[in-house]
């Protein structure tokens, strides 16, 4: 027989198991949502969605030049928030075939009295064309260690995919400085900064 | 088995049990801090919502203050991005959250023919760590640097490189709301199923029952994602990690989708059991039942589901490529299937309905058109081409304070309207209602509907000063703004007077009521439905 006892423990007993499985979905909830930061970044990475480049040189493969046409490649560079230093390229914009080689040189300075640490971060416009360019080498795969006055001209190495559609006329990198000089962590691109 | 002077003992013993408890049942104020009943806690949660609502309603007149002419006169800028940012948490957080589950706390149990909520102690704390939360966030107003002044989205790096110091109080607060949201949507679904009337199949659920279940599950998966990137922005500024910070190979636009992968879901938090109510509300005063009860059930579902992949309409800005604007410009779209669903049903239990226009009637009929606005702008700013013009200026706060001031909050007040004579025992002044109801449907629209054209004007909001063209309609609004605000004041003197006595209320006070609700005496009793009660 059903005892008003009995149905309560009954009913507890259900509450226990029913708590159980919502509070391990809020825990997996909370998991997902740090979760995501890999995630955004694999599926940046996959698609270039956001405009990110390749944070690591790609090994040179042999490409077919595509001489049929040619791609503008805009440099743009930026001083984040509190960075002072005189930092440009050589070029403004550079017209090139889709699989040729293109070496482009940046001047960085630093005109202040002490040692600092640079890092450019670069983003692609469109985002769409960002996994279409390639770079063998670049200054901002490294951290920048700049001594007072110091001039130093980076290059960065790159060629366009030529299955780049073709749709794409322009592609705009763009270069943001930031001074890492006083972050206690290493940026995530430091990790391939061995020579 | 059990014999039936055993079973007769149990029964005997238990009634002895209640006894005693009501004999040490605490007075004062130890009986709110230590109850673990429904409705006491129900009536905590309302009147802490009520209160948070007029302490964000004053930090809106502010707001309206400084705006009602160019220029800056009253407050200076910084002072005014923490009023608009602390304005949106307490209404989202303090206010229209609050007063949702304190309308399930009163009413679910009630509908369901349980005798209180499942987990009642839980309940205790869900409620009790609320005011903690808000006199923490309202407490950083008051430091130096001051309080949040982000915007209540909070975005990076706004409130990681650029915050004030007090940031961290405002995480520690919202981390604090987040669990009590996620308690009380734990106990609601604990509730609804496994204390159900044994006769109380899933397809007899009342509506507001079933939406409240859809969104306690939306509260228990977004909410946690709220808490984690609360986090992230703590860890962000105070201990040098870089999930939203270039420089350390985070990206600042990421922050945006995890927030609003939380704030979408959030945003119909707000408004389901809306829904809810103006489905008991309307079949109740057209005296016909609701048109569609399984459309509405399977409505209000989809509608949840789709609030999961709709985030990124908040972003359209963001530089997403082509194919992502369509994809969450098409999912944003079909939300208007099921919500035109809901609208064509509430139309259709009015037609040829014999319909009288009580106070709570008013307010369900002024949310079922005002809300439909407000959708309407919602369906404006999902097209992406016209986004980028509509993007951050009066348009989107018209559209947000239809859907949940005219939305939301009107249906909170047609839901307190509704059950008020259930809670008091008494029957509310209807004259101060009514003016109550005709103040606010007057003064609301002429504070939010001329926010469209200061939008499509292109006047940006969260802004403390403006171009001299936005003057006349900025003071039109303002005047709006302050009328709606006072007139909130006669909703305190109607409810007061309930509370205080007036005509008595019968047990079914509206005719063509329906539910369990209406079954037990008014006031309700301290305890109700201990044995479950049989339904048709």
């Amino acid at each position: 027989m059903n005892t008003p006892t009995d149905r309560q423990t009954q009913h507890q007993q259900a509450n226990k198991k029913l708590v159980g499985r919502l509070v391990l979905i809020v825990a997996a909830m909370f998991g997902f949502g740090f979760a995501m930061v890999p995630l955004y970044d694999v599926f940046c990475d996959i698609t270039g969605l956001n405009g990110k480049t390749n944070s690591e040189a790609v090994s040179t493969v042999a490409v077919d030049a595509d001489l049929s046409r040619q791609v503008r490649v805009q440099f743009v560079t930026h001083n984040a928030k509190g960075v002072a230093w005189p930092f440009q390229s050589s070029l403004p914009s550079i017209k090139v075939h889709p699989g040729v080689m293109t070496q482009v040189e940046f001047v960085v300075e630093n005109p202040t009295n002490r040692p600092v640490i640079a890092q450019a971060i670069p983003s692609v416009s469109p985002g769409l064309g960002a996994q279409y360019l390639r770079k063998l080498e670049c200054f901002c795969f490294n951290q920048q260690p700049l001594a007072p006055g110091e001039r130093k001209v980076m290059p960065m190495q790159f060629y366009i995919a030529p299955d780049m559609p073709n749709d794409i006329g322009t592609l705009t990198l763009a270069y943001t400085l930031y001074d890492i000089s006083n972050r206690g962590d290493q940026p995530a691109n430091a990790q391939t900064a061995a020579p | 088995m059990t014999s039936m002077t055993e079973q007769n003992d149990i029964a005997a013993q238990q009634h002895d049990e209640t006894n005693e408890h009501h004999h040490y049942a605490p007075k004062g104020i130890m009986r709110w801090l230590l109850t673990t009943n429904h409705k006491d806690i129900g009536t905590l949660y309302l009147i802490f919502a009520f209160t948070m609502f007029l302490v964000g309603g004053a930090m809106a007149m502010v707001i309206r203050a400084e705006l009602f002419q160019p220029g800056l006169q009253l407050v200076d800028p910084n002072f005014f991005n923490q009023m608009t940012t602390v304005h949106g948490l307490i209404m989202v957080f303090g206010a229209v959250m609050p007063a949702f589950t304190g309308l399930a706390n009163w009413m679910i149990p009630m509908m369901i023919g349980a005798p209180d909520m499942a987990l009642p102690r839980m309940n205790n704390w869900s409620f009790w760590i609320l005011p903690f939360a808000f006199a923490i966030l309202l407490g950083s107003l008051f430091m130096e640097g001051g309080g949040p002044a982000f915007g209540w989205t909070f975005y990076a790096p706004l409130s990681t490189t650029y915050s004030s110091d007090s940031t961290a109080l405002f995480v520690f607060s919202v981390h604090i709301m987040g669990i009590s949201s996620i308690m009380g949507a734990i106990n609601v679904i604990v509730t609804i199923v496994n204390l159900r009337a044994p006769d109380m199949s899933w397809m007899k659920l009342p509506l507001f029952v079933w939406t409240w279940l859809i969104t306690a599950f939306l509260l228990i998966a977004v909410m946690p994602v709220l808490a984690g990137v609360v986090t992230m922005v703590l860890t962000d500024k105070y201990f040098g990690t870089s999930f939203f910070d270039a420089a350390g190979g985070g990206d600042p636009v990421m922050f945006q989708h995890i927030f609003w992968f939380f704030g979408h879901p959030e945003v119909y938090i707000m408004i389901l059991p809306s829904f809810g109510i103006v489905s008991a509300i309307i079949p109740a005063f057209a005296r016909k039942p609701l048109f569609g009860y399984a459309s509405m059930v399977y409505a209000t579902a989809s509608i949840a589901g789709l609030s999961f992949i709709v985030w990124a309409h908040h972003m359209f800005t963001t530089g997403m490529p082509l194919f992502g604007e369509l994809f969450f410009m098409y999912c944003t779209m079909l939300i208007a299937v099921p919500t035109g669903v809901k609208v064509f049903n509430w139309v259709a239990t009015m037609w040829r309905g014999a319909m009288t226009f009580e106070v709570p009637m008013l307010f369900a009929l002024a949310f079922v058109v005002l809300f439909t606005i407000g959708g309407f702008s919602g369906l404006m700013l999902a097209i992406t081409p016209v986004d980028f013009q509509y993007h951050d200026t009066y348009f989107v706060v018209a559209h947000f304070h239809y859907v949940l001031v005219t939305g939301a909050i009107f249906s909170i007040y047609a839901a307190a309207y509704y059950w008020l004579p259930k809670w008091t025992g008494h029957m509310f002044n209807e004259f101060w209602a009514k003016m109550h109801f005709w103040c606010s449907l007057v003064s609301v629209n002429v504070l939010f509907f001329p926010m469209h054209f200061l939008g499509l004007a292109g006047m940006p909001r969260r802004i403390p000063d403006y171009a001299l063209q936005f003057a006349d309609v900025n003071q039109i609004v303002s005047i709006g703004g302050f009328a709606f605000g006072l007139s909130q004041l006669l909703f305190v003197v109607v409810v007061v007077k309930a509370a205080r006595g007036g005509e008595k209320a019968a047990a079914k006070p509206w005719e063509g009521a329906e539910g369990l609700e209406w079954t037990v005496p008014s006031p309700a009793p301290y305890h109700t439905f201990e044995t479950p009660p049989a339904v048709k």
